[in-house]
């Protein structure tokens, strides 16, 4: 079959992407300009720690040997992340591996609702629009979803933390759990993860309103279709033509738009989880970025990094079952 | 003309044959300077305009870039940059005309800061976006037109900057590299995250029209590659590119006013921006108390309105660049002498805004 081929050179890219990644952490850390490397030895040298001892801690925390040439440094760093050994934070002074494991769920958690949600609202608004195109209601749902466009998530974020957590009360203002509340399967505490997760998932809906009009073009696009024509034809009834003819159709470009908004997505985690101090992945890489925690910040830009890599490979090898065109093809497709 | 029995009697030859050859046909009218000069108006100046006017997007599109950009570059000299306790704190808008948008918690005029903003925002799109475009089109086009070994390393370097999530990437950069308050330098940074997904879209459209006829001649005639790239085959992209710019140019301000609003940029307190100003507001907590809600809503506002010109002017333009609008145009053009303008059926075709 074809589709192998096509398959392993997929793969082949993922990992050829996840070494520049590794490679570009290490070239940040061992080779810029500011030398952040040497920026950290001499800082515990003043705080009174002997050079020697100084040079060994900066090695043990950041996996990177200060003292040996540039490629070994390079090799051992390399051995070292592949055994996820993502070094050791200077502020929390833990492994970076366990702060990951700490958070990347509640940023995983929050995006998934996000990226569900947004979806289907999408596709709906987008659908409704096309089914009555150029009604008033199309003309209204169409300035709101440029509105929506428009507007950075950020801004609605904060919009959202300002009324609907500090003036009305109706959502917590800041974390990710309810406080006093075991951790369990209790009504309590779910409902109140929900609640935590309720406005930063708010946020993004900002990108249902770009993939709404793309699914308003698509659907317009697949109606004046000939093939649609021929289903009425043959007397199919709308609920068949609508399923099967026009949603599939129409449907398909919005799964690969959103594949492609997968990563912003994660990157925009940094910023709301920031203004709703929600304690993911984003969260600590921020605070990493603030306190010069180069293995923290580096760790988690690898992390989010590889999430972001292996969600776009799961997405694209799953992609044939959405849309059967798709296998067999290169990497166009997507 | 030729065959209307008026006008024959000059072109029939003493054996009753008519002109047998076209290369022998000179035009009956003379085309002066003026006539000249009117055709390329009326391609360049009148049609794009006369169509975009049509069409309600786009004249608030045009309006509201043309306003920021009026802010930009008029404003600053209108309005003086503004200080610290230059008035009482927290002033609410449209009730002290001294300060329109009112003041912040250190007095500082809001107006001013905004407007003073805007030249810094517009120096970050004029970088960043020509950047993103300049580097994802000609990356993009040379992949997709020379093909082979050239395409291989040119789509897989393409590929890493399309996986990466951007952002984040930008962040780290902005926090290790000595960017500073530059506003450009901020600009060329954000492209970083940006010109992937430019130059895979140029690469698939190159692949359509590399096998065009015109190409072929060129390349049969041995003109070099970096000619046929830039003198024919970019220039066929140039509505596509065009458009894009919109967008890259938005992508720019989202991300630097997020850069801002995170604190991860230098800043001076003598130029503050939208998102130093949204960054200023959330530090201080303004989110707590009513009285300072507009602190947060005009860069918000701010955002938001050149964000929605961009978004309605690259569909505009999108039409501006579609022929079958332009010979539409033409038609009516020629039929009516002027200006007259029809009615668009299709007056709601949104398709692409990302």
């Amino acid at each position: 079959m074809v589709n192998i081929g096509w398959r392993t050179r997929r793969i082949g890219q993922t990992v050829f992407t996840l070494w520049v990644v590794l490679t570009l952490t290490f070239a940040l850390v061992r080779l810029l300009p500011g030398n952040p490397m040497g920026a950290m030895v001499q800082q515990l040298i003043q705080q009174g720690v002997n050079p020697a001892r100084a040079r060994h801690l900066v090695e043990l925390r950041l996996s990177v040997d200060p003292n040996k040439p540039i490629p070994y440094a390079y090799l051992d760093y390399m051995g070292n992340m592949l055994q996820g050994n993502l070094g050791i934070s200077m502020y929390y002074s833990e492994p970076v591996v366990d702060i990951i494991a700490r958070s990347l769920p509640w940023t995983l958690f929050v995006l998934s609702w996000s990226l569900f949600i947004s979806f289907f609202m999408g596709v709906i608004i987008g659908a409704l629009m096309a089914y009555w195109e150029g009604s008033k209601l199309d003309v209204g749902l169409t300035s709101w979803a440029i509105l929506m466009g428009s507007t950075p998530y950020y801004v609605l974020a904060l919009l959202l933390l300002i009324f609907f957590a500090y003036r009305w009360g109706i959502f917590p203002t800041s974390g990710r759990q309810p406080t006093g509340v075991a951790p369990g399967f209790s009504w309590a505490y779910i409902s109140g993860i929900l609640r935590h997760a309720a406005l930063p998932v708010l946020s993004m809906l900002v990108a249902s309103g770009v993939a709404s009009l793309g699914m308003r073009g698509n659907s317009i696009r697949v109606l004046g279709e000939n093939y649609l024509r021929v289903a009425r034809l043959r007397g199919l009834s709308d609920i068949t033509i609508s399923t099967q003819y026009v949603a599939r159709n129409a449907v398909l470009p919005m799964y690969t738009a959103f594949l492609i908004s997968l990563g912003e997505m994660f990157g925009g985690s940094v910023v709301l989880e920031q203004v709703f101090s929600y304690r993911g992945l984003g969260w600590y890489m921020l605070s990493a970025t603030y306190q010069r925690d180069y293995p923290l910040m580096m760790g988690m830009f690898t992390i989010l990094t590889v999430a972001v890599v292996l969600a776009l490979l799961i997405a694209d090898l799953t992609y044939s079952f959405v849309d059967p065109r798709a296998g067999g093809q290169t990497n166009e497709t997507y | 003309m030729r065959n209307d029995p008026q006008t024959t009697d000059r072109d029939v030859r003493t054996d009753g044959g008519n002109v047998s050859s076209p290369f022998e046909i000179v035009s009956e009218y003379e085309e002066s300077r003026r006539d000249r000069y009117r055709k390329l108006y009326d391609a360049y100046v009148h049609a794009p305009v006369a169509i975009v006017w049509r069409d309600w997007r786009a004249r608030i599109g045009f309006t509201l870039v043309l306003f920021y950009l009026l802010m930009g570059l008029v404003g600053p000299l209108l309005i003086e940059p503004t200080e610290v306790t230059e008035g009482p704190a927290l002033v609410q808008p449209f009730e002290n005309w001294a300060y329109p948008l009112g003041t912040d918690n250190m007095g500082r005029d809001l107006l001013s800061q905004t407007v003073h903003s805007t030249t810094t925002i517009l120096k970050m799109i004029t970088s960043g976006a020509l950047f993103t475009v300049g580097f994802g089109t000609i990356v993009g086009a040379l992949a997709g037109y020379k093909g082979g070994i050239v395409d291989t390393i040119l789509s897989s370097i393409t590929d890493v900057f399309i996986n990466l999530p951007g952002f984040p990437l930008v962040m780290i950069l902005a926090a290790l590299l000595p960017i500073g308050g530059n506003p450009y330098m901020v600009g060329i940074l954000l492209s970083v995250g940006a010109w992937g997904g430019l130059a895979r879209a140029i690469r698939s459209q190159v692949l359509t029209i590399r096998h065009e006829a015109f190409v072929e001649a060129a390349r049969g005639m041995g003109i070099p590659t970096h000619r046929i790239v830039f003198k024919e085959i970019i220039p066929h992209l140039m509505p596509y590119v065009v458009i894009n710019l919109t967008n890259a140019a938005r992508r720019v301000i989202f991300e630097a006013v997020a850069l801002y609003f995170l604190a991860i940029l230098p800043f001076k307190s003598s130029s503050l921006n939208w998102g130093v100003m949204l960054n200023q507001a959330y530090a201080k907590n303004a989110y707590l108390t009513a009285e300072a809600l507009h602190w947060f809503l005009v860069p918000m506002i701010a955002i938001v309105g050149i964000s929605v010109g961009l978004i309605l002017l690259g569909q505009s333009l999108d039409r501006v660049f579609n022929p079958r609008v332009r010979a539409r145009h033409e038609r009516t053009a020629a039929e009516n002498g002027g200006l007259e303008s029809k009615k668009n059926e299709d007056d709601m075709n949104v398709n692409d805004v990302v």
